[in-house]
């Protein structure tokens, strides 16, 4: 095949799945853009018009901006970072079992594999006191839902468990790449495990550590089906994708809401930004990590 | 690698218990919910284990159409949405994975772009272009958005598959004599499928998990999915809540994702890391 043709027949194969993902997000986005600049209230339709980034004010001059915002960056965090720990002891149990390694990966595999909302009404139910076996265990009159700290406890928990296992498997396809004779030689060293994991093993496994935390960051930052099980955004556990849901359907204004839907997309920049900082070179996609195709 | 001591054996045993376990209770609580009589939800302290078996909860969801509806809506939708997606990104990934043309790099990137975007600010444009459309509250209408994480996961999952596959068998099978159908019948297909298979699983797992537009875009049960149905459920009466029939039709849409990740879980888990491992 000559260079021309082989290039026209990538570009014809890549053009349905280009053209489709940039019409179903380029084109939303854009409107998203235009509905926020414009005074767009359901309730008063012939009342739309062009008002500049008054949206925009509106939001950012809230205090129910700020404490979603506030409480998505609280459970990502948390959440991300429990995460991490918990996959990385995870991986390290998977990829030490010979004996039902297929049965431990099945069983994991079943929380990440799971419906979010099946999940989330499991741990509302399991947490509600008379009916679930978790609210059996505290003292008598706890009600964890119905206050802030311990909602949101109870929202990263749900988070924690449905999503380990996608971080533990990423993890573990990383720690595969970490050779054994390496490990080896820095035993004959007399190196003490922690050692080996914290000074061999830990290394080696940056690069997919930094995909696994950058999947799960952006992922845990639109929060929304466990929250809107769990409290419904009530007693301040609010996300900003509830904030955003919230705006459109209950107050009904699509201008604001709109304005919503932009800030959020530029928060996910801003911390892909971050993390594409951090990678440098071992970015997806990169020409390290690529292997030079 | 030295042999493990009995001791160290016993621990990583005892570690695999308890992550088994972790990963499975709260998951057979929720089954154990849906077998308990009503009458026993809320006064038996969250039993572990239903007091009297009864399928009354099951029954109850199958007999109104509130339920089988949507279980219908949410088959046809992610079944539709997983075709789609997995024929295009079967084009596109079987290019980037096998011919040289500039811009490769910039599909990927772009597919994990979309694919990490925030579903939320898609929510409220596709709300209004939908409605002027006039494809709100219908299967299309869940379809669209559902290409926004389903395509580019397709082609993400998809070119780390075929990049392994060994191409060079076509050119041998030629050199044998065989036609290029013959060779693309016999060579490639046999070697694609199972790639395209598990992305077709993964896909299909992605679009049942979905929520948020299911509730957006959706006004009636004409195409309102199961998750989103489960969130509307009101019991019997007004004084009772329908958590048993929550309970049954959580486990029902369970089952299939418990099957795939039963029979295909090696599959499963090389298609969610080898992308993010090889790039």
């Amino acid at each position: 095949m000559s260079d021309r043709s082989e290039r026209n027949l990538g570009w014809a194969l890549c053009a349905p799945a280009a053209i489709v993902m940039l019409a179903v997000t380029a084109y939303p986005i854009a409107h998203a853009v235009h509905l926020s600049l414009r005074r767009s209230d359901l309730r008063f339709p012939n009342a739309a018009r062009f008002i500049g980034l008054d949206n925009y004010a509106t939001v950012l001059a809230s205090p129910y901006w700020w404490h979603a915002l506030w409480v998505t960056v609280l459970i990502t965090a948390v959440s991300v970072a429990v995460e991490l720990v918990l996959g990385m002891a995870l991986a390290l149990v998977m990829h030490r079992t010979i004996r039902g390694r297929g049965m431990v990966r099945t069983a994991v595999l079943v929380p990440y594999a799971i419906v979010t909302v099946v999940a989330a009404f499991g741990w509302a139910y399991a947490w509600t006191p008379g009916i679930g076996y978790l609210a059996a265990l505290l003292p008598a009159g706890g009600a964890p839902l119905t206050d802030t700290w311990p909602a949101l406890a109870v929202i990263t928990l749900a988070e924690v468990w449905k999503t380990t296992p996608f971080m533990a498997l990423l993890l573990l396809a990383g720690l595969a790449l970490v050779p054994p004779g390496l490990l080896n030689a820095a035993r004959m060293d007399g190196a003490s495990a922690w050692e080996r994991f914290r000074r061999v093993t830990l290394p080696l496994m940056k690069p997919a550590i930094l995909v696994a935390l950058l999947f799960r960051t952006l992922d845990a930052f639109r929060v929304f089906d466990s929250i809107y099980v769990l409290t419904q955004g009530s007693h301040g556990t609010g996300s900003v994708s509830i904030l955003g849901y919230d705006n459109l359907f209950t107050a009904l204004n699509l201008g604001v809401g709109s304005a919503i839907s932009v800030l959020i997309v530029l928060c996910v920049a801003v911390i892909s930004l971050v993390f594409i900082k951090l990678f440098g070179t071992a970015a997806p996609g990169s020409a390290g990590g690529e292997g030079g195709r | 690698m030295i042999a493990p001591t009995r001791r160290q054996r016993l621990g990583w045993g005892v570690a695999n218990v308890l992550v088994i376990l972790w990963a499975l209770f709260p998951v057979w609580w929720i089954v154990a919910l849906s077998f308990k009589a009503p009458a026993e939800i809320g006064t038996d302290g969250g039993a572990l284990w239903p007091r009297a078996w009864t399928l009354r909860n099951y029954a109850g969801i199958f007999e109104t159409t509130e339920f089988t509806r949507a279980l219908l809506n949410s088959i046809g939708i992610a079944a539709i949405s997983t075709a789609i997606a997995v024929v295009l990104a079967t084009m596109a990934a079987y290019a980037v994975a096998r011919l040289r043309f500039p811009g490769k790099r910039l599909l990927i990137g772009l597919s994990l772009l979309i694919a990490m975007f925030p579903q939320i600010s898609l929510v409220s444009p596709l709300f209004d272009i939908e409605r002027h459309l006039g494809i709100f509250d219908t299967w299309v209408g869940l379809i669209v958005p559902y290409m926004t994480f389903s395509l580019p996961l397709g082609i993400y999952i998809l070119s780390a598959f075929f990049r392994e596959i060994p191409w060079e068998l076509e050119r041998a099978a030629r050199m044998d004599g065989a036609t290029p159908f013959q060779a693309f019948r016999r060579v490639i297909v046999p070697l694609a499928a199972p790639g395209i298979f598990t992305t077709a699983i993964l896909v299909f797992i992605f679009c049942w998990n979905d929520f948020l537009f299911a509730i957006s875009l959706t006004s009636t049960t004409r195409a309102r999915t199961v998750p989103a149905a489960i969130a509307f459920f009101t019991g019997s009466s007004q004084f009772e809540q329908p958590i048993g029939s929550i309970a049954a039709a959580a486990v029902v849409i369970t089952v299939p994702v418990v099957l795939f990740v039963l029979l295909f879980q090696r599959r499963i888990v090389s298609g969610l890391t080898s992308g993010a491992v090889k790039g």
